[in-house]
């Protein structure tokens, strides 16, 4: 631990941070273009999603006569959280001292913080939109997080760790093979991404139709500043879960050392896997309708199911 | 001279018998029982504090023995760090619940119920629960038991006016004596063997493995019976809504956890090496428990029942940690087994903290809101901003999110449950897994449940009149909430100092510690090893720390340059259809209805809709009104199987019961031929 106390490691983990934080409207807004352009419309310019920042945090805050404190204060607890989160994932180096700080099962835990005061959020006001959205997400939550956590179990008896850095490590170390657990793991995964970060076919971010929406309905009330977190929060998070698949799944390219070229290499890389996963998401989206709500815990069961699979598999087949 | 463990333990003891016997004159002189009773029993807890902090400070076990008793045989007592430990579990609660009684019990002086009986019967039972983690031998320890649940008893039927408690009461005592009869038996399965009923001697016989199953087998039953294993939590529920909310906050969050005591006692201490297909089954009863707690807590709408059913959650959690222990002695591998003893020993901690604080926070709606039922509730928060705040940290931490307690110990059983590929059996293997997945579960369906508890209670608008007109709690019960969620954090944010106080225990216990679990020093908590798993609450704090003071300073340099007013308040979206009533929010069974719809198996979901129709014109209703009640399936599928079977049994019993003289005398005859015939 002490070997920790670099200053360098910390700065270099705080910069990652940053850029993790600064690509995540990038990404967001590259697959809505690529969704555009198979979609036959016109796409907005890259800049749109900053743009909006901007436009919104100027904005004057507005609130709802019946809102309390923790309305206020929602957005930056949910924004923090996600930021925190964001900053124990091996972005473009592995071996990041915050994921020594905090494991794979703490990251599952400060997201949940985070979805916990975005659904009292949706609750504050009082109205039947938050409830109804923050009812939604919560039960979601709660079938997709066991998923997501025995995944990370998987990877921790895989690699006798539950840090992100250590399992990225023994994942880049392996020969190149075909192991059942990481493959169901992968798959895991992604479908609990997809229900997290509120895409199509559970949730869509496009629209504010009341009988479909979930995230949308929780910030519904949401103004100016406010709302610009709670949707950096969120551009965040399918950033986040993107990441999370490409580097603990496809860890290839990603850097070991703090040496600029090996950084570099890392980063195209990255920006690589990265957009391929956007243009699949953008892809599935446009292939795929909006599922009706009571069969989004079918999806969430496939899902469990998976990463159980995954998980007994590994111990079945390849412990020991 | 300074104080020592024996004289704090004596002076907790004394303290709390004397708080019990200030109150025989409470029906008089109410003031007594407000000031002098609970001031006793403050002072009781802070001697069981001292008593804990000296003893797990120090090196010797204390030794003593009461002049009471057998003639051959007084009471053993013993203050190792095991019982420091809940001695000090219980005097942390104890002190907050002295801070809370005395504006608590205020609402009590002008009802039906004998605040004398309130007194002394509180004194009693916190005097019984001290002797029980103290007592040394068999006897000692199952008249605490009986004191503890006795007095308890009558706590539960306070409010004796109403039916239902003392039906529920009735069920309590009835349970707690099968109970105890269990333990009994279970005690005296190792007293036949050692010859004796002292702990010592228990401890140090060797058992055959079929009377040291046996004797697990009655211990389990028994001391699952007092701390809410399912199928035998029925009581929790009934129970816990009936008792005083202090004492509910007393009776979940530290009866149970005496009995959690005694589990571990028995099987830890006494059994010696444990059987593998213990910990496999204490494994699936602890992982049936918590699923089964948190699913029907979901469908509560009255908070006590459903705080009482998120006790049996963490009775589960408990228990998991313990059978994990429990399989990695059996197989030898002490350093994982010891790291399950302590995270159930840090969640008995927190879930002691976390679950008073709730009750003591529902206790404050109950006595200023009026309200026991969540769908009357709401927007609590602008009446009754103190204790929602509290009640908040008390949500987060049983929620088990970070940086908060609990999640520090389900943190630890996950990662020993992770330790599960050391292991040579292919099928525990697959099993500890599939247990840590369902206490995954039942961790994300926990803080569904809150987030419907916070949000129906606290947030939204009020739902009726006496809610919206609710005040504030007093300085005393906000003082005694804010004791508890300041260690929650506390306990949440230094995990390692406690890790090391526990590892002590567990040494003492088991002749083994985690040494690597804090051999990193405090910022660090790193339970195998710190290339295995790390975690630095007080790093993460700092982090959190650092933000929200950038945050703020950005903030205030900006809205000093742009000197804005208050934010402004508007009317929130309603669809264009005018004003939002306070009906048109989420319901508490409106936010469960998803869950309802997805589990459907785990209840029998009794709806009611009422419809009344105007009379004058038959189309429009003049109320609408929609009732939900889930039936505990353990009632369906346990007691009343047990019932019929017990009320047949009963009766064919009773045919030899002829009435004829004649046939008694037989009776008589033959017994004495039987027992002529064993004797020689």
């Amino acid at each position: 631990m002490v070997n920790h106390l670099n200053l360098i490691a910390w700065l270099a983990a705080l910069l990652q941070t940053a850029l993790f934080v600064a690509m995540a409207p990038l990404f967001t807004i590259w697959v809505k273009r690529i969704k555009c352009t198979l979609q036959n419309r016109l796409p907005p310019p890259w800049s749109q999603p900053y743009r909006d920042f901007r436009r919104l945090f100027a904005k004057e805050v507005l609130l709802a006569r019946t809102a309390s404190p923790v309305f206020r204060i929602a957005p930056y607890i949910v924004c923090g959280t996600t930021i925190m989160a964001a900053s124990i994932i091996p972005f473009v180096w592995v071996n990041i001292p915050f994921a020594v700080m905090a494991d794979a099962i703490v990251l599952v835990g400060t997201l949940a913080l985070g979805r916990f005061f975005l659904a009292l959020a949706g609750m504050d006001v009082g109205t039947s939109f938050g409830g109804m959205g923050s009812s939604r997400e919560m039960t979601f939550a709660a079938l997709a997080e066991p998923a997501m956590l025995i995944v990370v179990f998987a990877l921790a008896m895989l690699s006798s760790s539950t840090n992100l850095s250590t399992i990225i490590g023994f994942v880049l170390d392996q020969p190149l093979a075909l192991r059942p657990s990481l493959l169901f793991g992968l798959l895991a995964l992604i479908l609990v991404g997809i229900v997290e970060t509120g895409r199509i076919p559970v949730d869509n971010p496009a629209t504010h139709l009341e009988l479909t929406m979930i995230h949308e309905a929780m910030i519904l009330e949401y103004t100016g500043r406010h709302l610009a977190l709670m949707e950096l929060a969120a551009q965040l998070k399918l950033t986040i879960y993107a990441v999370l698949t490409a580097n603990l799944f496809l860890p290839w390219g990603i850097s070991r050392s703090l040496d600029a070229a090996a950084l570099g290499v890392s980063f195209v890389a990255l920006t690589a896997k990265l957009a391929v996963l956007g243009a699949l998401l953008a892809v599935g989206e446009t292939l795929v309708a909006k599922m009706r709500l009571f069969r989004v815990p079918t999806f969430l069961a496939v899902a469990f199911t998976l990463a159980l699979i995954g998980m007994l598999s590994f111990i079945m087949l390849e412990g020991r | 001279m300074p104080p020592t463990p024996a004289l704090c333990l004596y002076l907790a003891i004394g303290f709390a018998l004397a708080s019990s016997v200030v109150s025989f004159a409470a029906d008089r002189f109410p003031v007594l029982l407000r000031v002098g009773s609970f001031a006793l029993l403050g002072a009781s807890s802070i001697a069981a504090l001292a008593a804990c902090i000296l003893t797990l400070t120090g090196n010797l076990p204390f030794t003593g023995e009461l002049p009471l008793g057998l003639p051959w045989l007084h009471w053993q007592l013993r203050l190792d760090a095991l019982a420091a430990f809940f001695l000090g579990i219980i005097g942390m609660v104890t002190l907050a619940v002295s801070f809370f009684g005395p504006g608590y019990v205020r609402s009590y002086t002008h009802g039906h119920s004998s605040l004398g009986i309130l007194g002394v019967m509180t004194g009693l039972f916190i005097a019984g629960m001290q002797l029980v983690v103290v007592a040394a031998d068999a006897f000692a320890f199952m008249v605490a038991w009986e004191l503890m649940s006795v007095a308890s008893y009558f706590l539960v039927a306070f409010e004796h006016e109403e039916a239902a408690n003392r039906r529920a009461a009735f069920l309590y005592l009835l349970m707690a004596q099968i109970g105890a009869m269990l333990i009994l038996l279970s005690f005296g399965v190792l007293a036949g063997f050692a010859g004796d009923f002292t702990f010592a001697a228990m401890g140090n016989t060797n058992l055959t493995p079929i009377w040291a199953a046996t004797a697990f087998g009655l211990g389990l039953l028994g001391f699952g019976m007092k701390a809410g294993i399912v199928p035998l939590h029925a009581w929790l529920p009934e129970a816990h809504p009936a008792a005083p909310s202090h004492i509910s906050a007393l009776m979940s969050g530290v009866m149970l956890k005496v009995a959690v005591y005694g589990f571990i006692r028995l099987v830890f201490d006494l059994l010696g090496h444990p059987h593998w297909s213990w910990g496999v089954i204490v494994l699936a009863v602890g992982s049936v428990t918590s699923v089964y707690g948190v699913l029907y807590a979901l469908v509560q709408h009255d908070l006590k029942r459903l705080l009482a059913y998120h006790s049996v959650e963490n009775i589960g959690i408990i228990y998991i940690g313990l059978g994990l222990a429990l399989i990695f002695f059996s197989a030898g591998q002490t350093t994982f087994g010891v790291l399950g003893l302590i995270a159930a020993l840090y969640h008995t901690l927190n879930h002691a903290l976390f679950k008073s604080l709730l009750f003591l926070g529902a206790g404050a709606i109950v006595q200023h809101g009026h309200e026991r039922d969540l769908e009357h509730m709401g927007g609590l928060i602008h009446r009754m901003p103190w204790t929602a705040f509290f009640f908040l940290i008390g949500c987060l931490s049983i929620s088990a999110l970070p940086p908060f307690n609990g999640f520090v110990s389900e943190w630890l059983t996950f990662q020993t449950a992770l330790q599960a590929t050391t292991l040579e059996s292919g099928v525990l293997r697959a099993v500890i897994p599939i247990s840590a997945a369902v206490l995954a579960l039942s961790g994300a369906l926990a803080a569904t449940c809150f987030v419907k508890v916070y949000g129906v209670a606290f947030l939204g608008q009020a739902r009726t009149r006496r809610v919206r007109h609710a005040r504030e709690a007093s300085a005393g019960m906000v003082l005694a909430q804010g004791l508890l969620a300041t260690l929650c954090l506390l306990f949440g944010v230094f995990p390692t100092n406690t890790v090391g106080f526990l590892s002590k225990i567990t040494l003492d216990l088991t002749g083994y510690g985690v040494s690597a679990a804090t051999s990193q020093g405090w910022l660090w908590l790193t339970p195998i090893a710190p290339e295995v798993a790390s975690y630095s609450a007080p790093l993460i704090l700092l982090g959190v720390l650092t933000a929200l003071g950038a945050w703020a300073c950005v903030y205030f340099f900006t809205r000093r340059r742009r000197r804005t007013q208050p934010v402004p308040r508007r009317d929130p979206w309603d669809c264009g259809f005018g004003p939002l009533s306070s009906r048109m929010q989420y319901s508490a069974s409106a936010f469960a209805m998803p869950i309802r719809h997805i589990f459907r198996p785990a209840w029998r979901i009794h709806e009611e809709k009422i419809r009344e129709m105007d009379p004058q014109l038959a189309t429009r209703p003049v109320q609408l009104r929609y009732l939900i009640h889930a039936d505990d399936l353990s009632w369906q599928f346990f007691y009343v199987p047990v019932e019929r079977f017990v009320q047949s049994a009963a009766r064919q019993v009773g045919r030899i019961q002829t009435g004829h003289l004649r046939h008694y005398l037989a009776y008589s005859f033959f017994t004495l031929i039987v027992l002529l015939w064993l004797i020689t």
